[in-house]
């Protein structure tokens, strides 16, 4: 791909390995989110358009912060269950 | 005033989502399974590093853990969530330090380090003593505010909210201290992959007990774990005179 622009092109691979990264925890397992993980990138790799790559980055440091709120919020209950009998 | 110290002590546990198994010959539970740090002492990092944050003069902020080769993975995560340095303690899996010895240990690192004040986990989720913070207040003579919800430093004043049952109490107390951390303390964040990265960066220190002068034998012995007996089924009644029927043969009426 002649059109590739190296800034977004690393940008989006420290993304995508960051959110790999996460999957470690996922509580489907691994592979579970590793293909669906790749899925999504890969559907979006036909873009060319710089703005329309930012904005799909911003949008995959969206699902970073969903993520790690719902490990917060999955642990944060699963133990006041087991320590907070009501 | 003089600069924070902070010592926060993590356990590495088998992870919470992971249930235990008991293993065949019935001396233990499977401990092949997902390790990860013990959440509650999650909590206590996240206080240390969230006092530095809102501009206290923390000085340093040492994450320490006694245990097999791999409580070092605990330890980086411990400074990718913002500790400066790690202490391991090697301990053989086979002979775990219990409550008392960890205070024993702890004790001795707080004056090594010079600490001013020890934030742990009031419990860890795989033993659930929660006796370790309240034993070091004690070996240290310090005081102690366990279970806080929230913790305020002015100068060398220390304020504590802790729940208690039906409420919260407020503790003030000067420093040198030892505080235990709740459930809703704070938010830990998130160990990232840069942070991760980072944190292998830090000076990570290896001890072992001789290098603390200790010798601290198991004391209890583990005679047998068995699973608990599986819940057994209701039943259903047909009508109200079942029912009745039931309680009286139950002896509830």
């Amino acid at each position: 791909m002649a059109s590739t622009n190296p800034v977004l092109r690393q940008q989006v691979k420290r993304i995508y390995k960051e959110l790999l990264h996460m999957g470690r925890d996922y509580p489907e397992g691994y592979d579970y989110f590793r293909t669906r993980l790749h899925r999504a990138f890969a559907s979006q790799q036909h873009l060319t358009d710089p703005d329309e790559i930012k904005k799909r980055i911003g949008r995959a440091e969206f699902v970073k912060k969903e993520i790690e709120a719902m490990y917060f919020l999955k642990k944060y209950r699963s133990l006041r269950h087991r320590y907070d009998p009501y | 005033m003089s600069g924070l110290r902070i010592l926060v002590p993590v356990k590495r546990v088998i992870d919470y989502a992971v249930k235990p198994r008991v293993n065949r010959t019935q001396t233990g539970i499977d401990t092949s399974v997902k390790h990860s740090m013990n959440p509650f002492d999650e909590l206590s990092i996240e206080e240390a590093v969230r006092l530095r944050e809102r501009k206290l003069p923390v000085e340093s902020i040492t994450a320490l853990s006694a245990g097999p080769a791999k409580a070092q993975d605990i330890l980086r995560t411990a400074m990718a969530m913002g500790a400066d340095k790690g202490i391991h303690v090697q301990v053989e899996e086979q002979n775990a330090l219990e409550p008392l010895g960890v205070a024993k240990l702890l004790k001795k690192v707080a004056e090594g380090e010079k600490s001013n004040l020890v934030i742990l986990g009031k419990q860890a989720i795989d033993d659930d003593a929660g006796q370790t913070g309240q034993m070091l207040a004690g070996l240290l003579g310090w005081s102690q505010a366990t279970q806080a919800s929230k913790v305020q430093i002015e100068n060398d004043t220390v304020t504590v909210t802790r729940e208690v049952d039906g409420g919260v109490e407020t503790l003030k107390a000067k420093l040198p201290m030892v505080i235990t951390t709740d459930l809703r303390l704070n938010e830990p964040r998130y160990a990232s992959l840069p942070n991760i990265m980072k944190a292998k960066k830090k000076p990570l220190e290896k001890k072992t007990l001789k290098d603390y002068d200790l010798d601290l034998p198991t004391k209890l012995k583990t005679i047998k774990v068995t699973e608990p007996p599986p819940r057994k089924g209701g039943v259903k009644v047909e009508d109200v005179d079942g029912m009745i029927g039931k309680l009286k043969e139950l002896g509830a009426l």
